[in-house]
């Protein structure tokens, strides 16, 4: 659903972003993009939201081609990505509902549609009760519980979330991270930006796209390194979850001996 | 619907700056109006001047009544020519006895009339530049029992002068007025765009359409000139009823004037907006 053909993307001042990167996401999977910052992650998400267009390459998202696709495509598009972001972009004078509502009201939907739907959303999402709250009421958890709702609106096929924990305690994270799965649960395809270690050690079943310096550095989904070996100094793993399974082993081989 | 209600809610919300951008749009086409008050005058003043000019052939006493007759019909048919009408020696004599009285007593003992028979040739709206004065002028003169034509070239020519400043002038000065005023409303719808900066972006986000998210502005646009049009017209009719009463007898604009002075400010602002939005929103679905 996603397609990634030998993608680059040079920004005129601060250069390369991305150098050819290739990946598929199917429909309703859900994909960690991590790498450390600066690596192109927000890149990518961009790149699937088409806010701006590879240098070279192609982005293919459901019909839309980044190559192909006019400018008035464009809203036609959005409305199957949602997009969740790091610092909740929650607009500060609407309530909670009103937030869900004016993404409803945007792209035209009926006044007789846009309230029950809100109410599901935010039911959806476990904020229901302070659905008439301002965001300046709410805690960080429940201020992104607010921004899923809210990208959900549109029953997008996919959601992308630009570090949506970055500004969560642990526990808020691990909420907005099962919010995110129940999400995908139902059907829409999820790519997570994170580099929240926490996390990715915590729920190791799910696939994992590296980047490192604008280049896809591992894919879990193809069982192995995407350019082997990987390009990385040896014994510096940025993430060890990656290894996790080598850790593990080593630590049983270690504990071995000594008991 | 939307777009007025969003762009009233707009004007409402920020209401320092709606005040402010009105009411300098409403002083930039105050400008214009009083200048179109100037120009109406002036321009209804200059053609009661020009519907004096006319050309006077004075004709030579030889001549017969029905040459007259025939000449007289015959410059009627000149497509310049409003009317001509037939001053006979006796009817100018009796015209200068009334208009010289000094010389009163001594009209009735002339023995002979001195004064020649006259063609007094009106032209019509149109016909009055110096150029057709100067053709018709030339060709009455080529009969040759007219003895002389007078037209006041001189002063023909000046009021003609008069007449392009005047006009000149309202396009260079209506003109630079108008970009002020358009240069006003780009600044607030601009300044509009960045205090909804932030719902912009989710609506770009979420996938509304450009014009979805453009209207409001052009309606705001729109608006902000309509109603500088109405206080530029309110403070116009003040100074012309202030001119009228206190200084000297003015004319009113034609209603057509006021009207599309209104109109005029109301698509200023919204072309004005319109260059601000695709300005301002060209980060808009960029790709």
């Amino acid at each position: 659903m996603i397609r990634f053909r030998d993608v680059t993307k040079h920004y005129p001042r601060s250069g390369t972003a991305l150098g050819e990167v290739s990946f598929h996401v199917r429909k309703g999977e859900f994909v960690f993009l991590t790498g450390p910052s600066g690596a192109g992650k927000t890149t990518v998400l961009r790149l699937v939201h088409m806010e701006i267009a590879p240098t070279k390459g192609d982005v293919m998202v459901s019909r839309f081609s980044s190559s192909r696709i006019r400018r008035r495509e464009i809203p036609q598009l959005r409305r199957r990505v949602g997009f969740v972001f790091q610092d909740f972009r929650l607009l500060e004078r609407f309530t909670a509902e009103e937030n869900v509502a004016f993404v409803l009201q945007v792209t035209g939907a009926s006044r007789s549609e846009i309230k029950p739907k809100v109410h599901r959303l935010l039911d959806h999402v476990g904020l229901a009760p302070r659905a008439t709250a301002y965001p300046n009421e709410l805690s960080g958890g429940e201020r992104q519980r607010v921004a899923i709702a809210r990208a959900l609106a549109t029953d997008p096929l996919v959601l992308l979330a630009d570090e949506p924990t970055g500004n969560l305690d642990e526990r808020a994270s691990i909420g907005v991270f099962e919010l995110v799965r129940r999400v995908n649960g139902l059907g829409t395809a999820v790519i997570f930006a994170t580099h929240d270690a926490t996390l990715l050690r915590r729920y190791q079943d799910v696939r994992v796209l590296e980047l490192e310096r604008g280049r896809l550095v591992y894919d879990s989904g193809t069982d192995a390194a995407v350019r082997p070996p990987l390009r990385r100094a040896p014994g510096a793993p940025i993430f060890e979850l990656l290894d996790e399974k080598a850790a593990a082993s080593r630590a049983g081989e270690g504990a071995g001996p000594t008991a | 619907m939307r777009p007025f209600r969003e762009a009233l809610t707009s004007l409402v919300r920020h209401p320092v700056l709606a005040v402010l951008s009105v009411t300098s749009i409403g002083l930039s086409l105050f400008v214009v109006g009083l200048f179109g008050l100037t120009a109406h005058n002036i321009a209804s003043a200059l053609s009661n001047v020009e519907e004096k000019v006319e050309i006077v052939a004075y004709l030579s006493d030889e001549i017969g009544e029905a040459r007259v007759r025939l000449t007289r019909s015959e410059i009627g048919s000149f497509p310049e020519v409003l009317s001509v009408r037939y001053v006979s020696k006796t009817e100018a004599l009796y015209n200068a006895s009334r208009e010289l009285t000094e010389f009163s007593d001594v009209f009735p003992d002339l023995d002979v009339n001195p004064l020649p028979a006259s063609l007094e040739i009106r032209l019509r709206a149109g016909h009055r530049g110096p150029e057709a004065v100067s053709a018709v002028a030339s060709r009455i003169s080529a009969y040759d029992f007219v003895e002389d034509v007078r037209f006041g070239r001189d002063w023909v020519n000046r009021i003609h002068t008069l007449r392009r400043i005047a006009g000149g002038a309202a396009v260079i000065l209506g003109g630079s007025f108008a970009l002020v005023a358009m240069l006003l409303v780009g600044t607030t719808v601009r300044m509009s765009i960045h205090a909804r900066s932030s719902e912009i972006a989710i609506m770009e986000n979420v996938g509304a359409t450009a014009g979805f998210i453009q209207r409001p502005f052009l309606v705001e646009g729109l608006m902000t000139g309509l109603l500088g049009g109405i206080v530029a017209l309110a403070l116009t009719y003040g100074a012309y009823r202030l001119l009228d009463r206190a200084v000297l007898e003015v004319l009113w604009m034609p209603d057509g004037w006021t009207l599309a002075g209104i109109l005029t400010g109301g698509l200023l602002g919204m072309l004005a907006a319109g260059r601000s939005v695709r300005r301002e929103l060209r980060s808009l679905y960029a790709i």
